[in-house]
């Protein structure tokens, strides 16, 4: 990714003459010393931990100071959380499947296509599709942060910002895909796309077969989000779903 | 900068854990931090503060944990609060308030596309070398590249450059032309690499070099 959400974050407003020099709380130990629970422990946490009171008390600061307003926050959560995700993603792959005029317009100009859907915006501004085909296999990563095209697949998941994800994709990008149970044939290219700068990228897996029957909105429906990734194939209607 | 952030290629990072049916958010304080990340502004670069966290500290933080650091930072650096008032969760009635930030909702100050016309150095199907270069402020050059040939395969046109001076601060648009360079991979990574293989990465000319 070029720009991440991190960038994002960063060119969004700039505060002018901020200056002076960096304080740090990193160095006292309180972040640093945050432990990342156990991947089973977040739903069942009922004590507070101790950076959920710190960023409570970070959110309550800025709020009495009037540097953010809370139900701003909220409704950015909820675009994130609910309104924007895998699905409107799964909407342009199913579109291109069915409609070869939409396809050849999304290979050609993915982000005037996409748009075409209605999907755009932060981190998809600079769309490029690529396309899956029997003996071509795409695989997108970003090894220098987490950059992914939030408007089609929304925020990315944690082993896509995980640091064995980012070091492996690129040198091992086959050993990577045995992770996920996929195993490509040797005459199989594959083809990583490391997203370092602002072109966002979404993997256009293959129609599988038995598909031919189905509607557009059942196509939808057994487009994963790592087959648009390109960790997985879409696998027929009965296998479907999932992540 | 060379910093662990930059790791595409290494080994011992640790498993690749998929979860079922993921959430977007793990915990409540990630959705807080999050939201305050796109809303508030602190100045330099976002990826040059978080290229700055010490390597130990990186690997060791959550994703948002990282998140979470640079946000604390931001507000102690541009004197937004104090670190009694992020302990204790109130507002120093004492203290002057600081300046209302730039509307949340604004336009970028920052063009990803200035619209300067600027010539292409390179053309498609050209042959280039990444330089290399080593900065000390954040750079979109992954190390993995550097002094590796490859081919000009797109030309996405012009851009802002991203990079930073070492003291986080943007060394301006400079705007040039982003070419997507296609590395074999055993041009990359030798005999690990399988040879019909490849890998695409999109960088700014300032990166790049005729070969």
């Amino acid at each position: 990714m070029a720009k991440t959400e991190e960038e994002a974050v960063g060119r969004r407003k700039f505060l002018k003459g901020a200056a002076a020099a960096t304080a740090s709380i990193v160095g006292q130990g309180r972040v640093v010393g945050a432990q990342q629970p156990p991947a089973d422990d977040h739903e069942h946490q009922t004590v507070p931990s101790d950076i959920a009171l710190r960023v409570r008390a970070l959110e309550s600061v800025l709020v009495e100071k009037e540097m953010v307003d809370p139900a701003e926050l909220d409704a950015l959560i909820d675009v994130y959380e609910n309104k924007i995700g895998p699905r409107n993603g799964a909407r342009v792959v199913a579109r291109a499947w069915v409609d070869p005029a939409y396809k050849a317009r999304l290979l050609a100009d993915a982000t005037e296509a996409i748009a075409e859907l209605g999907y755009g915006g932060d981190e998809g501004d600079h769309m490029v599709v690529v396309e899956n085909e029997p003996k071509v296999h795409n695989l997108v990563v970003c090894t220098l942060c987490s950059c992914y095209p939030w408007p089609t697949l929304g925020l990315p998941p944690v082993w896509y910002k995980s640091a064995g994800y980012r070091a492996q994709a690129v040198i091992d990008p086959r050993g990577v895909l045995r992770e996920f149970d996929l195993e490509l044939a040797a005459d199989v290219d594959v083809r990583v796309w490391d997203s370092t700068a602002d072109i966002r990228y979404l993997v256009l897996p293959e129609r599988p077969a038995g598909t031919a029957n189905m509607t557009e909105e059942q196509l939808a429906e057994i487009v994963t989000r790592d087959s648009m990734i390109g960790v997985a194939k879409v696998a027929s209607a009965q296998a479907g779903g999932g992540a | 900068m060379n910093s662990i952030h930059d790791m595409g290629g290494m080994a011992g990072m640790g498993p690749i854990e998929p979860e079922p049916d993921e959430p977007v958010f793990h915990q409540a304080w990630e959705r807080r931090v999050f939201a305050l990340s796109m809303t508030i502004s602190l100045g330099r670069s976002f990826r040059f503060e978080l290229e700055n966290i010490p390597a130990a500290d990186y690997l060791r933080m959550s994703y948002y944990e990282r998140w979470f650091t640079i946000l604390v930072n931001g507000v102690l650096r541009n004197n937004l609060a104090t670190p009694a008032e992020l302990e204790s969760g109130e507002a120093d009635p004492n203290l002057p308030r600081p300046a209302p930030p730039l509307a949340s909702t604004g336009a970028s100050p920052e063009s990803e596309r200035p619209g300067v016309p600027v010539s292409p150095l390179f053309r498609p199907q050209q042959r280039v070398r990444a330089r290399n270069i080593h900065a000390r402020g954040h750079i979109r050059l992954p190390r993995y590249t550097r002094g590796k040939r490859g081919t000009v395969i797109r030309d996405h046109g012009i851009f802002a450059l991203q990079d930073t001076a070492e003291d986080g601060q943007r060394l301006g648009d400079r705007p040039q032309h982003v070419y997507t360079v296609q590395f074999s991979a055993r041009e990359l990574w030798g005999d690990r690499g399988v040879a019909r293989d490849t890998v695409y990465v999109d960088l700014w000319e300032d990166y790049l070099e005729p070969a």
